[in-house]
């Protein structure tokens, strides 16, 4: 882009694991990173042997609207499931479950710091099973695992309002980061819980529309590959256009050895997948007053939660940010800051302590109080008095001759026991770095 | 000596299950001996008439209830431990499933046992049990003639006394119409009243599990076992059902009944004996006039473009990966029916199609509930003819949508119904039915009508068991 002649288009497409203790469709544990063997988590639902009917994860579906309100998008009031048709072996019914044109949330937006990003649609699907190419008896076969066959999986579709590879990790950490915050996805990017597509396209500096052409960048699994791997699709799309040529609509991966992207398959035909609501599954209606009944549990964002720590605590909002992750951690800080507050202790030093990983975080309310002390402690730890400290070791060394001559002969080990010592006499739990040095000068004097 | 009286003078298999409840309560026979008598009669006439397609060879015990481990026949789309399920169809040649539908839990857990496994049209495609892979089963009453379909197995397995009852599925038809062509009486009930979990789908937007019986209080029997909510089938009603065997017995004298479909062409066979039913409904009591309801025919086409997408999709899991046979063991009309299904789902074609005939059955559901607040149930014939001869179905793709014009239109709207017989051939030994429909959720209504129908005429010939 070295002339700026033109501009990134590009939207994505998340898709995020939900971490519901069931499977979408059936009572199957949610778990297929943790299970003991290949489909053993698995039933005749998720299966789709004959006969099996799917019923609908209630939470699963609250969960999806969750994330939508968080998102500031419009809930769909009637919803409805519908078969996606489509070969192939992980899919076990022939079809997915999805939704095709009644997702239940639309219209949201997430903010970059280079832009807003509007949400086009969060629709709740299945995940499919997993297929496993190996060598057994010589012989190359493919296994599929179906233990994450049917697990809830949410897609989050934006607009093509992404205009650079920044923005585009941006985005996608800052969902991720809300995905974890509300404690409905893990989003294990190793394992696949949560994977990226991007697809992109080139416009012409001041135009404003759609592109005609688009390709889709797929199966990578981190942010810092999807920066690469647009920087590089754009690059390669630049160099086409400026030459005239036509950019194929295509499915490309990302070769992290060569860092170039690569064809994954053309894309000249539109797919059918032949949707229809799927009839096994009536329709899901909610009332306005239930929406806003669960937009008002919704928890306070991570955004609000530093800002409002910043005007309460005066932390600053850089060390705020840094010290949850989740929803149920943010309110053990919460308890943590108004008890500390209380006791006069200094909230905005103990937030620096515990980035600066001098004092551990609350795992759980009743930790509270040990972390107020544990911060009281190192406090203390910084008051040394040096006078009191240098009159303490005058005696101790006064008191014990020989120790002096021991450590201008070469015995370094004396100095842990006059450490001991200083410690023992003075009763407090002095900072050891201080003491050390204390020591260290009278034994030099 | 009673007990010998009945082990000479009686037939067990003919028993209808009112009858051998009562005889095993009070220790008459046992259920063993019952069972007995069903196997060697499969084995006396399975050979020609090919009704079981798999069957106990001896008798067995099941838990203790109100069923008294009388034996019952089951259609072989419904999922069983016991016995291999097949829907009759290749592809699924000796697949054992590893989990029973939830009918079968509850018809064991009543104390049933299940006798074996009956013939149906392949995937319950059809109207004939003709298109069945495993060979066509014949008529009972008549063996030159077909015994309807989809469930002919188990309509025949009744009218053969192989069994005691049966449980049949109907997505249009299906019970009903095997049943008005081999004389007995079938239950479709409402669309959501039974589970469909654990039944190899045909159409799930309209598949309904019913009884096929000797009585109609067998079916009402029946009936309160297989009703119900089950949380594995998202479709089923939540509600408690009433006790329909209390709908028997009762006087329909003041109730109205509108006579629909006498005035369609093709009827000529059927329609003095349903005027003539008309007539002893008015006898009892009842306000009989004839109605006018949309013409079936319209019916017919929205049945079979939702039916044949459904289909399409609900056979995309047979991928030939997991049950031994590949799709080339999929019979003609599968093939037709998929190919068909595939084309109205079509980028493009679904709102020419599915969506217009989704549209066509929101106007028959009105229809309907424009004539239920003048009229307490409809009757019609439960199908056009008589029994067809064998090899009909292969001369008419539509053979089966034909067959069952009249009981689409209430079916694509999810309605109960009951098939009863209202007369017998003497030249032929072939019947002809009535079909009583009622509104959503009144299977009560339908038991109703036809219990007292059938307690007005003497041709029942089981009902002298009783």
């Amino acid at each position: 882009m070295t002339d700026n002649k033109y501009e990134l288009v590009c939207g994505m497409e998340v898709h995020a694991e939900l971490k519901t203790a069931s499977k979408m469709f059936c009572g199957c544990k949610n778990d297929p990173f943790g299970a003991e063997k290949p489909n053993s988590h698995t039933c005749p639902v998720c299966l789709a042997l004959p006969g099996a009917l799917p019923v609908a994860n209630k939470k699963a579906i609250e969960w999806t609207i969750k994330l939508g309100l968080a998102l500031g998008c419009k809930i769909n009031l009637f919803s409805k499931f519908d078969r996606k048709h489509y070969f192939y072996p992980d899919l076990p019914k022939g079809y997915q479950i999805s939704q095709y044109d009644l997702p239940f949330c639309y219209d949201g937006k997430l903010e970059t710091s280079l832009g807003t990003v509007r949400i086009h649609r969060i629709h709740l699907e299945e995940d499919t099973g997993k297929l496993l190419h190996k060598k057994i008896n010589g012989e190359d076969v493919s296994l599929i695992d179906f233990n994450r066959g049917g697990v809830p999986l949410i897609e989050i579709v934006t607009e093509a309002d992404i205009h650079s590879p920044e923005q585009a990790k941006e985005y996608g950490k800052k969902l991720r980061e809300l995905l974890r915050y509300l404690e409905i996805s893990d989003c294990d990017m190793d394992q696949g819980g949560m994977r990226l597509e991007a697809n992109v396209s080139l416009r012409p500096v001041g135009e404003s529309g759609l592109p005609s052409y688009k390709t889709e960048l797929k199966n990578i699994n981190s942010f810092k590959f999807m920066e690469q791997a647009i920087n590089f699709e754009m690059k390669r799309q630049e160099k086409k256009l400026i030459a005239g040529e036509e950019i194929q609509q295509e499915t490309l991966g990302w070769n992290t050895t060569t860092q170039e992207t690569f064809s994954q398959r053309s894309k000249e035909e539109a797919e059918d997948y032949r949707y229809f609501p799927d009839p096994d599954l009536p329709p899901v209606r909610f009332t306005q007053a239930q929406i806003d009944e669960m937009k008002a549990s919704l928890p306070e964002l991570p955004t609000q939660i530093v800002k409002r720590w910043e005007g309460e605590y005066q932390i600053e909002p850089r060390f705020g940010s840094k010290l949850f992750n989740t929803a149920s951690e943010a309110n053990i800080l919460d308890s943590l800051f108004s008890s500390a507050k209380n006791k006069k202790v200094a909230v905005d030093k103990l937030a620096s302590a515990l980035v600066n990983k001098q004092i551990s975080l609350p795992i759980v309310e009743s930790d509270v109080e040990k972390t107020i002390n544990d911060f009281s402690a190192l406090h203390s730890v910084e008051d040394v008095d040096t006078v009191e400290l240098k009159t303490t070791i005058e005696k101790i060394l006064s008191d014990n001759p020989d120790v002096k001559e021991k450590y201008s002969r070469g015995e370094k080990q004396v100095l842990g026991f006059l450490m001991g010592q200083v410690m023992r006499v003075s009763g407090k739990k002095l900072d050891p770095a201080a003491v050390r040095a204390t020591i260290l000068l009278s034994l030099e004097e | 000596m009673l007990y010998q009286e009945f082990s000479t003078m009686t037939d067990l298999n003919k028993l209808t299950l009112k009858k051998a409840q009562k005889l095993v309560a009070e220790k008459e026979v046992t259920a063993a001996e019952i069972q007995q008598a069903c196997i060697d009669k499969i084995k006396e006439v399975n050979g020609k008439l090919n009704i079981f397609l798999s069957h106990l060879d001896a008798p067995v015990t099941a838990s203790e209830g109100s069923l008294h481990s009388l034996p019952i026949a089951v259609k072989d789309n419904v999922c069983t431990l016991d016995f291999p399920t097949t829907a009759s169809s290749k592809v699924l040649e000796g697949y054992r499933p590893p989990y029973e539908a939830s009918i079968i839990r509850k018809v064991k857990e009543a104390g049933g046992v299940i006798l074996g496994k009956t013939n149906l049209d392949a995937w319950a495609h059809g109207s004939s049990t003709e298109t069945s892979d495993f060979g066509r089963t014949l008529n009972p009453r008549n063996p030159d003639h077909l015994p309807g379909g989809s469930s002919g197995g188990s309509a025949a397995a009744v009218a053969s006394d192989t069994c005691i009852i049966a449980i049949g599925t109907e997505t249009a038809g299906s019970i009903r119409q095997p049943s008005a062509w081999c004389g007995v009486v079938g239950l479709k009930p409402t669309y959501g009243r039974v589970s469909r979990y654990g039944i190899a789908a045909m159409a799930s937007s309209t598949d309904s599990p019913g009884p096929i019986a000797k009585t109609v209080e067998d079916a009402a029997t029946l009936l309160d076992i297989m009703a119900g909510h089950d949380p594995f089938d998202a479709t089923s009603n939540p509600a408690e059902h009433p006790v329909f065997s209390n709908s028997l017995n009762k006087k329909i004298s003041g109730m109205k009944v509108g006579v629909l479909y006498q005035d369609l062409e093709g009827l000529e066979e059927v329609r003095p004996y349903i005027d003539a039913a008309s007539k002893i409904l008015e006898d009892l009591g009842a306000e009989v006039e004839y109605a006018q309801a949309l013409d079936p025919h319209y019916a017919i086409s929205v049945y079979t473009i939702a039916q044949r997408a459904e289909v399409s999709s609900n056979l995309a899991r047979y991928t030939g990966i997991r049950y031994g046979n590949d799709r080339s063991h999929f019979g003609d009309e599968a093939k037709r029916r998929i190919m068909l299904g595939t084309h109205a789902l079509r980028k493009g074609y679904a709102d020419k199609y599915y969506l217009t005939a989704q549209k066509v059955r929101a106007k028959f559901a009105l229809d309907f509930e424009e004539l239920f607040k003048k009229y307490d149930v409809l009757i019609s014939a439960s199908s056009p003819t008589f029994a067809q001869k064998i090899g009909a179905s292969e001369s008419s793709s539509m053979f089966g949508e034909l067959a069952d014009m009249l009981q689409e239109p209430s079916s694509i709207c999810g309605l109960p119904g009951i098939n009863v017989p209202v007369f017998r051939d003497p030249e032929t030994n072939l019947f002809l039915g009535l079909n009583i429909v009622a509104p959503a959720w009144r299977e009560d209504l339908v038991i109703q009508f036809g219990d007292a129908y059938e307690k007005a005429t003497s041709w029942n010939s089981w009902r002298n068991n009783d």
